[in-house]
């Protein structure tokens, strides 16, 4: 019975914590990126998962906001578990490998946004500096 | 008495909760989801009591055995409350509020005579197995009604970014903790687990903080592009 209830719940698990974390990228995919942070990014167009890693190195260069820190966290488990699908289902079944690689671009354009939003908050604090 | 990592999931815990109430009165959501904000500040009295008695009669007396017991079933009907409250949002265009409240009190009172049912059988008749039984049995029943929740979200296309978060949130937290609960059943040995079980209670009042401090109270989504399965 335990066993039972525990696939149950980890299978339940899985498909709340991917609709989260769509929900988070959703609420920032509608934001567009600044030119700046498209060329330090190399995100010319479309963002893509490979560009992931770069975004989030830059990220960390940046003065980090307390409130992001879970946020960042969970997209970096759902890109992590985007690329486990990939290597393994989406080789069972081809047609997640154009999904997964949707995901994880969406994934990148949030790191995007982010890293957008940790510049402009840098930029405040410096100016915040300047002026006292 | 717990360990230092203990205290300091317990105390990361009891801020977030004051970090939900402070973000919710501060964005002026705290009338709107008033029943939520009354289980943070029910869960932090909560908290703080617990950690009066444990302070006083230690980890291993019968008191703390109680408080902790008693406390926790009084909580876990609060969050059931909650998640009600959710469905009485979700559900508030289609005018169907009496037929909400009347099914949630029924299937409270169903999964307490179940509870009871099972303790009767044992034999041990004690109250607190009963209390155990019934915070255990409301967990699951929460998991349940979590999911039947975000398939009406989906079917109704539920808008509301902010509510959105705050039920797969509750989906996340009650199928984590069903998950630990049924690990620890496997494997009850298994010592990680002690820690596991609040580290994901301090995940809901983390989300719910956010929900309440990023969104705004009339920002919308799609909810069918957050289906697993493509709608």
């Amino acid at each position: 019975m335990a066993t039972l209830i525990f696939i149950l719940s980890a299978a339940a698990l899985l498909q709340f914590f991917i609709s989260y974390c769509r929900s988070l990228i959703a609420a920032s995919i509608k934001q567009p990126l600044s030119a700046e942070v498209r060329d330090v990014a190399g995100i010319p167009n479309t963002a893509s998962g490979e560009d992931f890693a770069r975004v989030i190195q830059l990220l960390d260069l940046c003065p980090e906001r307390p409130e992001e820190r879970a946020r960042i966290r969970a997209i970096n488990v759902y890109f992590r578990l985007l690329n486990f699908v990939r290597s393994t289902l989406a080789r069972i079944i081809p047609a997640l490998v154009a999904w997964t690689e949707m995901e994880r671009g969406q994934c990148t354009y949030f790191a995007a946004v982010t890293l957008d939003r940790r510049i402009a908050f840098s930029r405040d604090m410096l100016a915040q500096q300047i002026d006292v | 008495m717990p360990g230092s990592l203990g205290y300091a999931i317990w105390l990361l815990a009891t801020l977030l909760e004051v970090a939900v109430v402070v973000c919710a009165v501060r964005r002026h959501c705290f009338g709107r989801y008033l029943c939520l904000n009354l289980y943070m500040v029910s869960s932090l009295l909560v908290s703080i009591a617990r950690y009066e008695v444990l302070s006083h009669f230690g980890l291993r007396s019968s008191q703390y055995l109680y408080c902790y017991y008693y406390s926790d079933a009084v909580l876990t009907i609060f969050l059931y409350l909650t998640l009600i409250t959710l469905y009485l949002h979700v559900f508030d265009e289609m005018k169907a509020g009496k037929y909400v409240r009347l099914a949630a009190v029924m299937l409270l009172a169903g999964t307490a005579l179940f509870s009871y049912a099972v303790v009767q059988q044992s034999s041990q008749r004690m109250f607190t197995s009963f209390v155990y039984e019934l915070s255990q049995n409301l967990y699951f029943v929460g998991l349940v009604l979590t999911y039947v929740l975000w398939g009406a979200i989906l079917k109704l296309r539920e808008t509301r970014t902010q509510l959105i978060q705050i039920v797969l949130s509750l989906g996340v937290y009650f199928s984590a903790f069903a998950a630990t609960f049924a690990l620890g059943n496997m494997f009850p040995n298994l010592q990680s687990v002690t820690y596991i079980a609040p580290l994901f209670g301090c995940l809901l009042p983390m989300a719910w903080a956010y929900a309440f401090w990023r969104l705004a109270p009339d920002a919308r989504m799609a909810p069918a592009r957050l289906a697993v399965v493509p709608r």
